[in-house]
């Protein structure tokens, strides 16, 4: 199976989706990052049970605080798929890819960026 | 434990606004268990009011410690050299922590991050609820272990009122009648004829109506 999916997305390999936590997904943003997903298993699927249940509350409670702070919550997305589903994983990047081009870069950097000049 | 709930991000930046540099303090008891200001949330909060001021165009340093308690002198020395770099101290402990802190550094702001709920206990991850308000003369003993101080709205000491209805409070479905409560487990331990003794009137001068409280324990005093 050789699918083509985007170059600029940086794979962080964890053993389950459950030990993703909400500032890890903020530290990503907070340090420069575009957008981050969480990629798990099917829902129902985890071989620890809630593991992706978990993920993808925390994914929502990041958003939550990206929202408060006035960045795009759309830049921290939550997929499922099951490990043998390799065309849906090139899917999912794409589809991530396409979102973070739709909202632009990270506001962050240019925030950055204006303080270091002024 | 003592519940506390974190303040909305909006209140905590109109509180900090104006410095520069804010050490960010947590503490490992009660908070951390009610998931309001543990090590985690800290580093929630920081990561989220440094994203808040860079986003908003200002330079903003935000630090993170995380004590084991804000309410005891030994804990609260470990940051005496430390709060010194920083315009403000911003405690996600409980009001107690956060009085104590000032009390200790007398010229540093010092705001609150957490809004202190009660005193209760966690009936399911992310459900809290109220269980006693410290009337200082616990009256657990006569009510089969269920406190009408804290759970039942009026207080009675005598219920229930007329107003308790299929096992609820007549403020709210969903909140239980105590006294219902406490029938239930009267009954299930075969006590119902300390249901029908008469309580006397509570003595409330234990209670905070009679001011600021103390507890002085001499025999282990120095
Ligand atoms: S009777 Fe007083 S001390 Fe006892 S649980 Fe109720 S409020 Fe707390
Ligand atoms: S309904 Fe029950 S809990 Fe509510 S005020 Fe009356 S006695 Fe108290």
């Amino acid at each position: 199976m050789r699918l083509n999916y985007p170059a600029n997305l940086k794979i962080i390999r964890v053993p389950c989706t459950g030990k993703v936590d909400v500032i890890h997904l903020l530290k990503a943003i907070e340090r420069g990052a575009d957008g981050a997903c969480v990629i798990g298993c099917m829902e129902g699927e985890c071989l620890y049970n809630r593991g992706n249940f978990r993920a993808r509350k925390r994914v929502m409670q990041a958003r939550k605080v990206l929202r408060s702070v006035g960045i795009e919550e759309e830049r921290l997305q939550m997929y499922n798929l099951s490990s043998s589903e390799g065309p849906k994983f090139a899917l999912y990047a794409n589809d991530m890819t396409e979102k973070i081009k739709a909202l632009g870069p990270n506001p962050l950097k240019a925030a950055k960026a204006k303080l270091k000049a002024a | 434990m003592i519940v506390a709930e974190q303040k909305k991000l909006e209140e905590i930046v109109g509180q900090i606004q104006d410095f520069n540099k804010i050490l960010l303090v947590g503490c490992n008891e009660c908070v951390t268990v009610c998931e309001a200001g543990g090590k985690k949330e800290v580093g929630i909060l920081a990561s989220a009011l440094r994203m808040y001021f860079l986003n908003h165009g200002k330079e903003m340093t935000i630090d993170e410690v995380t004590l084991e308690r804000q309410c005891d002198h030994e804990y609260l020395e470990e940051i005496r050299d430390m709060q010194d770099k920083y315009d403000a101290v911003l405690s996600l402990a409980c009001g107690v922590g956060v009085q104590f802190m000032a009390e200790k550094y007398h010229d540093k702001p010092v705001y609150p991050g957490v809004n202190t709920c009660f005193l209760g206990a966690t009936e399911e991850r992310g459900l809290w609820t109220e269980r006693c308000q410290a009337c200082g003369s616990c009256i657990l003993a006569y009510t089969g272990g269920i406190c009408p101080v804290s759970r039942c709205a009026k207080r009675l000491m005598n219920g229930p009122c007329g107003g308790s209805t299929n096992g609820k409070c007549e403020i709210s479905k969903e909140t239980d009648c105590a006294w219902q409560l406490i029938v239930n487990r009267l009954k299930a331990l075969g006590r119902m004829d300390d249901y029908e003794k008469l309580m006397p009137l509570k003595d409330w001068s234990t209670d905070r109506a009679g001011g600021p409280r103390k507890v002085v324990k001499e025999d282990v005093q120095l």
